[in-house]
């Protein structure tokens, strides 16, 4: 498996390690409430995942490189790699915390 | 017996080698298979069950029954293949599964009550008593079936991992892998060439013929000479292709050095990963057996297997060969044979309307229905209408047609398609993404059929490379169709014990797969786990198909209709030491050197493990027995005088950036923007779910400018985490952040004489830094930066130096402590300093704990944001209920992992009352302290709690406390 990360071109999977879910970027606000019996924006943000069969997007860091966090649009049947970004220049990164 | 003229082996270069303890003599170029064939050898080693003995049946990689021991000086390698094994000087082999000599093996009584092992034995015979499996079934078992030995040793053997990329990679350097690969090159593609024989050529090499008109061989030399002198196309030869992955990804295996006397360095093998961006599967393909009753006698070999002993190393695998095949083709043998003056007693073929115009006699409409020979063949019984009779023979080559070499096409979980023109299976298109099979590994079987094919593929992947194809002519060649008639199994005569293998090395038989139908395991799946068809380490190669025809037969329905069959990799068996080269010892775990570590085994300071690093456990003296003498010296020494201890694997992060004070307030529970400058203070961080992460200390160095020190153990997850944070959730602010660890050496010097130690090696006097202070110095003439904190509760100082002033300044440190009573200090003495004091390492911090639990929970701040704030409040994470940090006292020995009982409870783990994390013995308060976690610890100091510790017969009851044992204001620290 490679990746190819913005800055530093399509690199062998063992400079990645992988962290979770796309969902990871999404942060509650600090007042959202913590418990599924409260509505569970946090409990969904930290503990609730799909498992999807195709594609999904998820948070690769490049720490044999260059340290950039990634974010990867892959699909679990067929292992197609069909994007990687950077989780630091995404659409609306801009704008979060 | 060895042919004079024939072959391409190197007659004047003699090799000799030894199998089973005898001497033999060969020539560069054998295979241990066709050298012993030439010594006259014909049985090569018993079978998986029954111990048959059996003999060649192949020239190459799916061979099912030469499986030999290969025996180095301190290695023993089990199923080596004789047929791809070439021999060297001093090569010593042997046979195996057998129980005593190869001809008279003892376990052959099996084959004599054959009856009763028949498919599914195993599962039917030995399911009762129960308790007898382990005691008495499984290891007679074990011990009759296992195929080859182990060594029982360590694998101390040479192997390489290697990656290479490529624009198009050609697997099989046969008519349509050579073709293939001289299209691309000259386009000027970047071509690899992987061929699994020491040379190139494939069925050429063997079968000859013409190319455009010129012997095969002279234009196989030609296309491997363009190839070899082309700076863009690598060929390798020895490299089997084992596997198709993700991404044009390839696993091949390389020969290394199996094929050569062992020297020092000469790697075994090497497995290599090659990505590329096209692919052509040119493996051509296998010829089948056929299942007639005791087909399974050594001397009876596959046609194309005579051919290559014939043609390619100039032995007559017998004196006297019949043929038994089913399609023109294979004739081709008898001519090559007659040719060469070895007879051939006869042609069989079951077809009716063939052609019977031979140099000797044809029998059409025959079959093959018995054959007698113990050790090795000596004559047939044929059938032929109603007339039976029995031809003298000592060779039978046989050919049940061909199967295309598609097995790496089935790799990423695609099935192939049965093709009833060539009665077997070929693959289907884009099985593989950017995989194309060309030639006979896609069924289309004359060399000019694979010369075309090989083009066109080449052609192919030029265009979805953007690369213009050669002008490029395919030569004139062999263009006869293929004319067969499948044929997968004979009936023996009535009343006859016929047996008919079709999975050799698994010994399993026609009988098997009707008795897996009958007993209504039909399903191709259940039918080869019930007679374990396909299983042994050929992989099916020579049986699948067989088996599912048969099968297909035994439950009336078409091959179609009964199943696929597939391969997974490897193709060929892969050594794991081969996979996993340079995963051994320090490539599995290399060593991160402090810069002190020369300095420290100067003073004979046993090294331990932390994480990678190695660090000094104590310092020992003259006269010290016991690590402990040594260990309870440096604390005195620490709390009486001065102490030296290099501190460097603590993670260092440097932050800088007009938002740096609030990405810090963000990541840590508490404040740091407020923090001035020159000041440090303590952080926690938590994780997002709320436990905690780490502890540490960050210093303010400029309004703009942060150092960050983290926990040896999670420096890296640290690192990470900032990153994340920062990337993720910050990205506008204004800040960068990088690791810095193993930039900076960094050296405790701790005691009441530390300050008195500092003041001489500073270039400048210190005067006033106050504890939590930190503030650039100047050692030497060298910029450092000294810190004011404490890990031992003592009066303390951390000097930091770039990382090349290390050593030296370690030693000056150590020196001048000496002078002072003072001295090194280890990991044993810095732990007990800092039980004493009560603080945290990540044996305390291990992952379950929560701010709370460890007695911070007023350190998460409920001004402001940050990390893991809002998952902390969550109830169930902080309370009464939960096991809380407290210290303990004991009279005697106790231990960390031993779990708190209540005084007359039973030890059960219902009244479980927490654990215990960290222990020593304190020379400062003369006791036994220990940090623990207990419920609702925090209420119940003063109480007694029983410690219990099976693993080491601890039962002691202890004193609960709070966890600052020593100086609990911090009096010492501050000064
Ligand atoms: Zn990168």
């Amino acid at each position: 498996m490679r990746l190819t990360c913005p800055l530093c071109g399509p690199r062998d999977r063992r400079e990645f390690t992988y962290y979770g879910a796309e969902e990871y970027l999404h942060r509650p606000g600090p007042d959202a409430a913590p418990d599924l019996s409260q509505g569970g924006a946090w409990d969904n943000y930290l503990h609730l995942r799909d498992n999807p069969a195709g594609p999904t997007r998820d948070l690769w860091y490049h720490d044999q490189g260059c340290a950039a966090w990634l974010l990867v649009s892959r699909n679990t049947l067929t292992h197609d790699i069909t994007g990687v970004e950077l989780v630091a220049a995404r659409k609306g990164a801009r704008d979060e915390a | 017996m060895r042919l004079e003229g024939k072959g391409i082996i190197d007659r004047t270069r003699e090799v000799s080698f030894r199998f089973d303890g005898r001497d033999y003599r060969g020539f560069r170029g054998d295979t241990l298979a066709s050298a012993l064939l030439a010594n006259g050898v014909k049985l090569f080693g018993r079978s998986f069950k029954y111990h048959r003995p059996r003999g060649l049946l192949t020239a190459g990689p799916e061979e099912p029954n030469a499986l030999v021991e290969v025996i180095g000086k301190t290695s023993r390698t089990p199923n080596t293949r004789a047929t791809m094994q070439e021999i060297f000087d001093g090569l010593e082999s042997r046979s195996q599964n057998r129980l005593g000599s190869l001809r008279h093996d003892l376990m052959a009584v099996n084959d004599l009550v054959s009856p009763f092992l028949s498919a599914g034995f195993y599962y039917k015979t030995f399911m009762w008593p129960r308790h007898f499996w382990e005691g008495l079934y499984e290891p007679i078992i074990r011990r009759a079936a296992g195929l080859g030995s182990l060594a029982k040793v360590h694998d101390e053997g040479v192997y390489e991992k290697a990656w290479a990329h490529c624009d198009l990679l050609v697997i099989g350097a046969g008519p349509a892998g050579l073709m293939a690969a001289l299209t691309a090159a000259r386009a000027g593609a970047d071509v690899i060439l992987a061929e699994e024989q020491p040379l190139t050529g494939g069925r050429l090499i063997a079968d000859g013929g013409l190319i455009g008109g010129d012997p095969a061989a002279q234009w196989v030399h030609r296309v491997e000479a363009e190839l070899r002198a082309m700076p863009n196309v690598r060929i390798m030869t020895r490299t089997t292709v084992t596997g198709a992955y993700d991404n044009g990804t390839y696993g091949a295996l390389e020969r290394v050095g199996l094929h050569r006397s062992p020297r020092p360095n000469l790697p075994r093998e090497c497995f290599w990963r090659i990505v590329a961006r096209r692919a052509v599967l040119t493996t051509g393909a296998q010829e089948r057996h056929i299942a007639f009753p005791m087909n399974d006698r050594p001397g009876i070999m596959l046609a194309s297997a005579v051919r290559t002993y014939l043609n390619r190393f100039g032995v007559a695998p017998g004196k006297r060969v019949t043929l038994f095949a089913a399609n023109d083709q294979a004739r081709q043998t008898a001519r090559d044979l007659m040719a060469a003056g070895v007879q051939v007693a006869a042609i069989i073929d079951p077809r009716e309307d063939v052609s019977v115009v031979e140099e000797c006699p044809v029998h059409a409409g025959a079959v093959v229905i018995d054959t007698k020979g113990r050790h090795a063949l000596q004559a047939i019984t044929v059938r032929k209408g109603s007339e039976t009779f029995r031809i003298e023979t000592d060779c039978l080559a046989v050919s049940g047609g061909w199967n295309p070499g598609l097995h790496l096409t089935c790799h990423m979980n695609s099935r192939p398609r049965w093709s009833e023109e060539i009665a077997a299976f070929v693959p289907v298109e884009a099985a593989v993404p950017g995989l194309a099979a060309a030639g006979a590994a896609n069924g289309s079987f004359s060399t000019h059929g694979a010369l075309t094919a090989g083009r066109l593929a080449a052609e192919r992947a030029l265009a979805a490379l953007d690369l213009r194809a050669p002008d490029l002519a395919v030569p004139a060649a062999e263009d006869t169709p293929y004319t067969h008639r499948a044929i997968w199994s004979v009936e023996g005569a009535k009343g006859r014990n016929g047996r008919a293998w079709l999975d050799f090395a698994n010994d399993v038989t026609v009988k098997d797969v009707q008795l897996s139908a009958q007993e209504n395991f039909a399903s191709v799946e259940h039918m080869k786990r019930y007679t374990t068809q396909g299983m042994a380490p050929d992989q099916g190669k020579n049986s699948n198909v067989a088996a599912l025809a048969v099968l297909a037969d035994a439950t009336g329905r078409g091959i179609p209709e009964t199943g696929t069959t597939t391969f997974r990799p490897p193709y060929v068996p892969v050594s794991i030491a081969a996979m996993g080269a340079g995963g051994r010892a320090k490539g599995f775990a290399p060593e991160r050197f402090l810069t002190s570590d020369q300095a420290s085994r100067d003073r004979l300071a046993p090294m331990i493990e932390a994480g990678l690093w190695y660090r000094p456990s104590y310092f020992p003296k003259p006269g010290e027995t016991t690590w402990r003498e040594a260990c309870d010296r440096e604390v005195r020494m620490v709390r009486g005088a001065v102490g030296v201890c290099d501190v460097s694997t603590l993670g260092k992060i440097d932050i800088q950036g007009p938002d740096a004070g609030r990405f810090l307030d963000f990541v840590y529970t508490n404040t740091f923007s407020t923090l001035p400058v020159g000041r440090v203070r303590y952080g926690l961080m938590l994780r997002e779910d709320g436990l905690v992460m780490d502890d540490g200390t960050s210093a303010r160095l400029a309004e703009t400018h942060y150092l960050m020190t983290t926990t040896t153990a999670a420096a890296g997850q640290v690192m990470r985490h900032l990153d994340f944070v920062q990337q993720a959730f910050c990205a506008t602010w204004k800040l960068r952040l990088i690791s810095v660890t193993e930039a900076f050496a960094q050296f405790a010097i701790a005691g009441p004489k530390a300050r008195a130690l500092i003041d001489t090696v500073l270039d400048q006097p210190l005067g006033d830094l106050p504890f939590m202070g930190v503030r650039p110095v100047s050692v030497g003439g060298v910029e450092a930066r000294l810190f004011r904190i404490s890990f031992s509760g003592e009066e303390g100082y951390e000097l930091a130096v770039p990382v090349d002033y290390g050593e030296a300044l370690f030693r000056d440190l150590v020196a001048r402590a000496e002078t002072m009573g003072g001295g090194p200090y280890g990991m044993e003495a810095l732990n007990v300093l800092r039980i004493e004091k009560g603080f945290l390492t990540h044996a305390e911090i291990h992952g379950r704990v929560s701010a709370d639990d460890v007695g911070l929970g007023a350190m998460v701040s409920p001004r402001k944001d940050c990390i893991g704030r809002a998952a902390s409040q969550r109830p169930g994470l902080w309370g009464p209920e939960r096991e809380q940090l407290v210290g303990l006292k004991a009279a005697g020995a106790i231990s960390a992992g031993a779990h708190l009982f209540r005084p007359g409870f039973a030890v059960e783990r219902e009244n479980d009352q927490g654990y215990v994390t960290s222990v020593c013995w304190s020379p400062t308060l003369d006791s036994w302290l220990g940090l623990a976690f207990l419920t609702d610890g925090r209420a119940r100091h003063g109480e007694r709690i029983r410690l219990v510790d099976h693993l080491r017969g601890i039962d002691v009851e202890c004193e609960v406390t709070h966890p600052v044992f020593f100086d609990a204001d911090g009096g010492r620290m501050r000064g």
